[in-house]
């Protein structure tokens, strides 16, 4: 009985799906240097002579597409769940010997494998442009978006459960767009209005600014608040999926 | 045989007191209303009854896919669960896609994977007759070939409980005959199979044993031939004024009758002893027609009601 096996062909397919990798992998590579290249000698991004912002154009984008990319795709593995149970897969697999716990773990960790892709691949395009940080930041800011990824990953799997394929589809695009643009992966979100305060309470501004770790502008921007906002969200959507999963499993 | 549990005859699978209604719209539906069925290893047996019979839900039942409102399921001595997890249970569903961006032998391989003894996936592939197909992608079949590949992804944990719920609804003739004499290979080893259908010929050409259902209940349980002779295998109808149903009853071969104004119906075990009894003592009667009994007049016959006011069961 191995789970290997099962997991190995979970992730082939999901490198197979070529529209989930565009959209998750090759789509944040491309708006990346769309927007970072012709920006690649700004150090002031976001701020002008009187306010200096001291961030570096393409480090700023680098973090705000892995973000969304991340995001994405942690997102769609779960939201895959659906198409799985719009066909009757998942009854097939319950006659398996796979428990259900051990589906939803396959799951997350091709979510979060494809994820690692698109975080790695970022790096690698930032450092292109000439994005330079210390070690130790790379590994702290790698840390704390993988961290900060679970209440998408959950929110995942929830939509898995609750929704069907099509439905699940949409939700995802518009949830994505929402969470990516509330949270600062376009444009920088600065300043203490309560635009900011609000989009300060969501998990994706956090998640953006966990890439911002090693931005370097001044004080660490991760503080006690991005632990209590990580924190609410963590334990709020996996409840909600563990809620979505079990309803969806108890029934016929 | 390699078994994934140890069987032995006292452990087979049994079923007891089963209910489970469902709620809709319109009110509750009574889908299954007390069911006892037990069956020992090695048997095929074909639960038979037409559409809204509660056959599918027994068999969801039976495999823990949904919770009975009363009753027990064990299964080799096990909860269906507990079975399951060990590895002792194959299925084929009736609502079943398979997964995409895999090849067949990719799909058939993955799920071999998740069993303790599987069989091996080239046996599995040659015997559902799929050699041709196992390098290709599962979203490139035919709805005879999707099947046979469900066929396969069953078998290939070499299960000691086969179930299969109305495997054969999609296929033409032939493809039905190559699934069902790939089915006899596989029960040639031993294997306990469970398979629903509403076709009572299958049902009488492949199971050692029929168990019928309708509107919740199981009608009639025995081996196929007894089965056969009570729900009588041919109707012979006929106009025959002033019929007295008694007299065509007693008739040689003959099961039931009923007479609908001028016509008669006459249920058979044997139809060629009851047509020449028939035509020796009413030799006038005219319109004949001798005909393979639906399996609707069978249960209609067998649970005595007029087929209407019952409850229509999903």
């Amino acid at each position: 009985m191995s789970g290997v096996t099962y997991a190995r062909f979970e992730l082939l397919r999901t490198l197979r799906n070529r529209q989930a990798l565009v959209f998750t992998v090759i789509f944040p590579v491309i708006m990346y240097f769309l927007l970072a290249a012709p920006n690649k000698d700004n150090h002031n991004f976001g701020g002008d002579a009187k306010h200096p912002t001291g961030l570096f154009a393409p480090q700023y984008y680098m973090v705000g597409l892995l973000a969304f990319g991340a995001m994405v795709a942690v997102l769609s593995s779960g939201a895959r769940i659906a198409a799985e149970r719009t066909i009757g897969w998942n009854r097939q697999l319950r006659l398996t010997p796979l428990s259900t716990a051990g589906y939803l773990r396959t799951k997350l960790l091709t979510g979060y494998l494809m994820a690692v892709s698109t975080i790695v691949l970022l790096y690698v395009s930032g450092i292109m442009l000439g994005v330079r940080l210390p070690f130790g930041n790379w590994l702290d800011m790698t840390a704390l978006v993988l961290l900060a990824l679970i209440p998408f990953a959950a929110l995942g799997v929830a939509m898995g459960h609750l929704l069907n394929d099509d439905s699940a589809g949409a939700a995802l695009g518009i949830g994505a767009s929402l969470f990516a643009f509330l949270g600062g992966t376009w444009f920088p979100i600065t300043g203490s209005g309560l635009f900011v305060q609000f989009c300060q309470l969501l998990p994706s501004y956090w998640l953006v600014q966990a890439g911002h770790v090693g931005l370097g502008a001044g004080a660490n921007p991760w503080g006690a608040k991005g632990w209590l906002v990580l924190a609410a969200w963590s334990v709020v959507t996996v409840a909600f999926a563990m809620w979505a999963f079990q309803r969806d499993t108890h029934k016929a | 045989m390699t078994t994934n549990i140890a069987t032995h005859a006292l452990a087979g699978i049994r079923i007891a007191g089963l209910i489970k209604s469902f709620t809709t719209p319109q009110g509750p539906v009574h889908a299954v209303r007390g069911v006892d069925i037990s069956i020992s290893p090695g048997e095929t047996v074909a639960l038979l009854g037409p559409n809204g019979a509660g056959k599918s839900t027994t068999i969801d039942m039976l495999l823990g896919l949904l919770p009975p409102d009363a009753g027990s399921v064990s299964l080799f001595g096990l909860s269906p669960a507990n079975a399951i997890a060990a590895g002792a249970v194959g299925g084929m569903l009736q609502v079943g896609g398979v997964i995409q961006y895999l090849s067949v032998r990719e799909l058939i391989t993955m799920v071999a994977s998740l069993y303790p003894q599987p069989l091996g996936v080239d046996e599995v592939i040659q015997l559902t007759g799929i050699t041709d197909l196992a390098g290709r992608s599962t979203t490139k079949l035919s709805g005879g070939q999707a099947q046979r590949l469900r066929f396969a992804i069953a078998l290939v944990g070499n299960p000691d409980l086969l179930v299969l719920d109305e495997p054969t609804v999609a296929l033409d003739v032939e493809a039905r005959r190559d699934f069902w004499t790939t089915m006899r290979r596989f029960t040639d080893l031993g294997k306990t199979v469970i398979f629903a259908t509403h076709y009572l010929e299958e049902a009488d050409a492949y199971a050692d044993r029929i168990i019928l259902m309708a509107h919740g209940k199981i009608v009639a349980d025995g081996p196929a031939t007894e089965i056969k002779a009570t729900v009588g295998l041919r109707t012979i109808r006929a106009t025959l004024p002033g019929a007295d149903p008694d007299v065509l009853r007693a008739l040689p071969g003959v099961t039931n009758a009923e007479i609908r104004g001028e016509g008669i119906i006459l249920n058979c075990s044997n139809s060629d002893r009851a047509l020449r009894a028939l035509l020796a003592a009413s030799p006038d009667a005219r319109d004949i027609e001798v005909r393979g009994a639906g399996l609707e007049e069978a249960f209609l016959q067998l649970t005595g009601d007029t087929g209407t006011g019952e409850e229509a069961v999903r």
